[in-house]
């Protein structure tokens, strides 16, 4: 019984990675850049979670709301300013990548500034109940982020695969200028899929601060570097592989908490990244994609 | 006139890839571009759909000059490409090609774009077959069909081919001839960029021959196929 409860704590904690992976993927699938600044944009999130809630005392649905609005623009924001010059000059991967970790930097010092460097605390958003199913005991943060993640995906995976835009989506992450020939504008496309992987962020950062109620301007690095592995876990640039790489990592990472110690959870999370990476690159569910001429 | 193209000049970094070519395509007409590989005729044909950009001159589509003006709008004023080497979208379904090829067109318009795709499957019965594979399992010649029904689903005014017949056994070739021909009694103007000089020649009303990125012999394309210089070095003798 205690199995399947951690079980189900890990995939709580994994929902949280996937939403966050989902990102990572999207945008990768359609720039080829794994955007470091990806996890800062949950601790953006979560700030406006913080101001909306805690600092102007404004309603419970607008605090849920905040955080998707302000995620969405912010990733278009940065996608326009730091990554759009460089994507239609056909930069070098390693100039998007350092521009990601400049965005990054950016972004915890000027939450730094803005509202110190402390961890501040909230309370549960959603209330901090316990169900009792068959014997297992299991909070509403368990169940609520399981449930979110799960619909998020299906949404997701019905806007690419089901409409006209996410068609355009594929289209442009398979080959941007035969996009272009179509009469698709990608620039526009890119900036949404930024838009769609934030919003996801965004969402991730409400389950997260209902989950552990801190936030403070470093939290993403961690938590983008966990979901970065997810996402390698899943094979990146897979919609399903980001969510499967998300919910294993937070099982294995819970069940590495709750067997062995605490302390070494975070070892095992990258030692994972290694293995992954020297036995199977692609990822889980990734396609060998094939060079672009 | 169609499609003007006035003394351009495009570059790889320093390679001088196009030195002051112009050409022009009349409504209705089929224009070839041919010479051998590496003559700039890819260079040419991606420079008109915006894909690359001149240093000098200018090009005109239907009198409105389109030098500066991004792929995506100049498809939606009327010019369809199909690139060298089909670039389909490997991972879309057929059908989700040809919907992708109308994608300048208004969701409104379901009714039209479904007679388009009719259209297209008719023409090409092989992709009916086929519409829900996947467009990367499909043969080469399967694949040069859809990329020719994907530019044409966006009703163009003018299509770029830019070597349909590339990689395709004679028997294909013929068919994806016996197309353009069809696309041209349709009214859509075409401009065909080939190394395949006779088969090109042989449907077209003129051609301009580029060497070394300049346009060296241009005339009718039965003036062509007769020429001396044009049998030797492009007709085999």
């Amino acid at each position: 019984m205690d199995f399947i409860t951690q079980l189900l704590n890990g995939l709580g904690l994994g929902s949280i990675y996937a939403l966050i992976a989902l990102g990572y993927s999207m945008v990768y699938g359609i720039v080829q850049l794994i955007n470091f600044a990806h996890g800062d944009i949950i601790m953006v999130g979560g700030y406006a979670i913080y101001v909306v809630l805690v600092m102007a005392g404004m309603p419970l649905w607008l605090a849920v709301l905040a955080p998707l609005v302000v995620c969405g623009l912010a990733g278009m924001l940065i996608e326009r300013l730091a990554y759009q010059r460089l994507l239609t000059h056909n930069a070098e991967r390693i100039s998007l990548l350092i521009t990601a970790l400049g965005v990054s930097i950016f972004l915890q010092n000027l939450f730094m500034i803005l509202f110190g460097s402390e961890t501040k605390t909230m309370s549960p958003l959603f209330g901090s109940d316990s169900f009792a199913l068959g014997g297992l005991s299991v909070t509403s943060a368990t169940l609520i982020n399981i449930v979110v993640s799960v619909v998020m995906m299906v949404m997701l995976q019905l806007l690419v695969n089901k409409t006209k835009i996410g068609k355009a989506m594929q289209a442009t992450s398979e080959d941007a200028g035969a996009a272009k020939l179509m009469g698709i504008n990608t620039k526009r496309i890119i900036l949404l899929t930024f838009a769609v992987g934030s919003i996801l962020a965004g969402v991730g950062a409400v389950l997260y601060i209902n989950t552990y109620q801190q936030i403070r301007p470093t939290m993403g690095n961690l938590l983008g570097l966990k979901a970065f592995v997810a996402a390698v876990l899943g094979g990146i640039g897979s919609i399903p592989g980001a969510m499967l790489g998300g919910y294993l990592l937070g099982v294995l990472e819970q069940l590495t908490k709750a067997y062995i110690t605490s302390e070494v959870t975070d070892a095992v999370v990258f030692a994972i990244l290694i293995v992954v990476l020297l036995v199977r690159p692609a990822g889980l569910m990734g396609k060998n994609r094939k060079e672009k001429v | 006139m169609m499609l003007s193209v006035n003394d351009i000049n495009v570059y790889y970094g320093a390679i001088h890839a196009l030195k002051g070519v112009s050409f022009h395509v009349d409504e209705g007409e089929v224009v070839s571009l041919i010479g051998a590989n590496g003559a700039g005729k890819t260079t040419a044909m991606h420079t008109v759909s915006g894909l690359l950009r001149s240093r000098t001159g200018d090009i005109a589509f239907l009198g409105q000059s389109i030098a500066k003006t991004e792929p995506h709008k100049i498809v939606r004023m009327g010019l369809a490409q199909v690139p060298e080497g089909r670039r389909v979208f490997a991972s879309l379904s057929v059908q989700e090609n040809l919907e992708m090829g109308a994608f300048i067109r208004s969701g409104k318009d379901r009714a039209g774009i479904g007679d388009d795709l009719e259209m297209v499957f008719t023409r090409f019965p092989r992709l009916r077959e086929r519409r829900r594979q996947q467009a990367g399992t499909l043969s080469g010649g399967e694949q040069q069909m859809l990329a020719i029904g994907r530019a044409l689903m966006s009703r163009p005014k003018m299509l770029l081919l830019d070597e349909p017949s590339m990689g395709l056994s004679p028997i294909l070739v013929q068919e994806i001839f016996d197309c353009i021909e069809e696309v041209k009694k349709g009214g859509t103007t075409v401009l065909l960029v080939e190394q395949n000089a006779k088969m090109a020649l042989s449907i077209s009303d003129r051609a301009y021959v580029l060497e070394t990125g300049m346009v060296v012999l241009e005339g009718k394309a039965a003036d062509l196929l007769d020429n001396e210089q044009v049998r030797r070095a492009y007709l085999g003798g």
